[in-house]
């Protein structure tokens, strides 16, 4: 199971008195789509458990790849997903890459290092399209930000 | 044409009751369990939770604004970037411009709360008792004049090497600003800038290799890619000519006046042009009517057919719930 906590989603959660819970989210990318998603889901699995929650948003500091635990990474292999390398640590401007981004990274599916890089964007936000050299399977890799 | 007439009240969309006690034609879909229907159920604030005071010595009115400024551009940006979605040359292209899009829509949204949150004053009026949320409020119910996005955001997609190139001016430019963003002491606009910073970096990138495939590429794309660059000129400057709020944010430590940026912008780009092979074009900016810009809300005409296409959904139904 892969959980907020290890996705590094979720940031705080704080039980007020009686039985209501504030639970504090961070999204992944700005438009992260499944915020709403994850703040239902929050709430009625809390529900389950007898407990009324809010769910706040906590901006900063912003998400990063690298507060993904080792428990996530493993989750997201076992899903088919691989996972992000260290992100690059900013300081002063960011330079500019025109060259083709390289990874070292091994095929979810077969854990050939054959993998080569379909397009930088994938299906949802936070992932890159790769397709297998191997086994010609494609997966998707979770971005290093 | 007699029942249709009366029908044409605003509808709320709200999502079915499995309670209701006339059930529902989506009664068998979802199981008794009302949250398969996460997306509009209930309004997501994208700032819940996040303290929106405002910093000392700051004026309300001004950050509210400054906030439309930077909001409009990625909104305007986003939705022309959209119209891509499943026109793009290739599957990739069409997904990574989607991203782009999503990227840029996701700090618009925070953008426009955090300038409700502001100055509730520049939210549009609806109905009573409406449910549309401040930020689509901005979105859907300002007017073209309202608008203070820069005039290179509206401007038509052309092929696809117009938009490369537009892609390319704008995430360099709007890196740049980001970049220094990230220090003002308006928390929300400094964790926005955090966040926005790290996705700008992919899409300037992304911009920039397309821009040195078509330029090295063949006959045709080179050709494309010089007329592109001609297309889009006109309107870089005005990403450097600084309105008097930006000027008045920038005092205050809470906003960038983008004339600071001008110098680095444009050494970032002269790096891809060199890599390019192209000149760095002399063309004039595209006139100021009146003295006016993108940031005083005069715009070009392609824009009132983009805010057409846009608004008109939410416009006839100012009291929906999507």
């Amino acid at each position: 199971m892969l959980t907020l906590a290890d996705l590094g989603v979720l940031r705080a959660v704080d039980v007020d008195e009686g039985d209501h819970v504030t639970v504090s989210i961070t999204p992944t990318y700005s438009g992260c789509p499944a915020m709403a998603s994850m703040r239902d889901d929050l709430v009625r699995t809390l529900a389950d458990e007898g407990l009324t929650a809010t769910v706040k948003v906590v901006l900063a500091p912003a998400w990063s790849s690298d507060d993904i635990t080792p428990a996530g990474r493993a989750a997201l292999a076992a899903h088919g997903l691989s996972a992000p390398g260290p992100a690059t640590r900013h300081t002063g401007p960011i330079a500019l890459n025109l060259m083709p981004v390289r990874r070292s990274l091994t095929c979810p599916h077969c854990g050939s290092y054959a993998a080569q890089l379909s397009s930088e964007f994938g299906p949802t936000a936070c992932t890159a399209l790769y397709r297998c050299g191997a086994c010609g399977e494609p997966f998707e890799h979770v971005k290093e930000i | 044409m007699t029942d249709m007439t009366e029908d044409l009240t605003p509808a709320s969309h709200s999502a079915p009751d499995p309670n209701s006690e006339h059930g529902s034609v989506f009664d068998g879909l979802l199981g008794g369990d009302p949250s398969h229907w996460a997306f509009g159920t209930d309004f997501e604030d994208p700032l819940a939770g996040v303290d929106t005071t405002i910093p000392d010595g700051v004026d309300g009115h001004d950050l509210g604004v400054y906030c439309l400024m930077l909001a409009d551009d990625a909104l305007i940006a986003s939705h022309r970037l959209s119209e891509w979605c499943s026109n793009a040359p290739d599957l990739e292209e069409d997904i990574a411009l989607a991203n782009i899009s999503l990227d840029l829509l996701g700090q618009a949204r925070l953008l426009l709360a955090r300038a409700a949150a502001a100055d509730p004053s520049l939210v549009p009026s609806l109905p009573a008792g409406s449910p549309v949320p401040p930020e689509d409020a901005l979105a859907f119910f300002r007017t073209d004049g309202q608008f203070c996005n820069a005039r290179l955001t509206e401007t038509d997609n052309g092929d696809f090497a117009v938009t490369v190139v537009k892609a390319l001016v704008l995430a360099t430019a709007r890196l740049a600003l980001m970049e220094r963003l990230r220090d003002s002491r308006d928390a929300v606009l400094a964790a926005v800038a955090a966040k926005a910073v790290k996705e700008l970096a992919y899409h300037r990138d992304y911009a920039g290799r397309w821009f040195l495939t078509l330029a090295r590429g063949t006959q045709e794309s080179r050709r494309r890619i010089d007329a592109a660059l001609r297309t889009v000129w006109p309107l870089y400057a005005e990403l450097f000519v600084p309105h008097e709020v930006e000027t008045r944010m920038a005092e205050v430590g809470v906003g960038v006046d983008p004339a600071g940026v001008a110098d680095e912008v444009a050494v970032v780009l002269a790096q891809v042009f060199a890599l390019s092979g192209v000149e760095t074009p002399d063309i004039a900016p595209m006139v100021a009517v009146r003295g006016l810009r993108g940031r005083d809300g005069s715009h070009t005409e392609a824009f009132s057919k983009l805010l057409g296409e846009m608004q008109s959904v939410a416009r006839a139904h100012p009291s929906g719930r999507w």
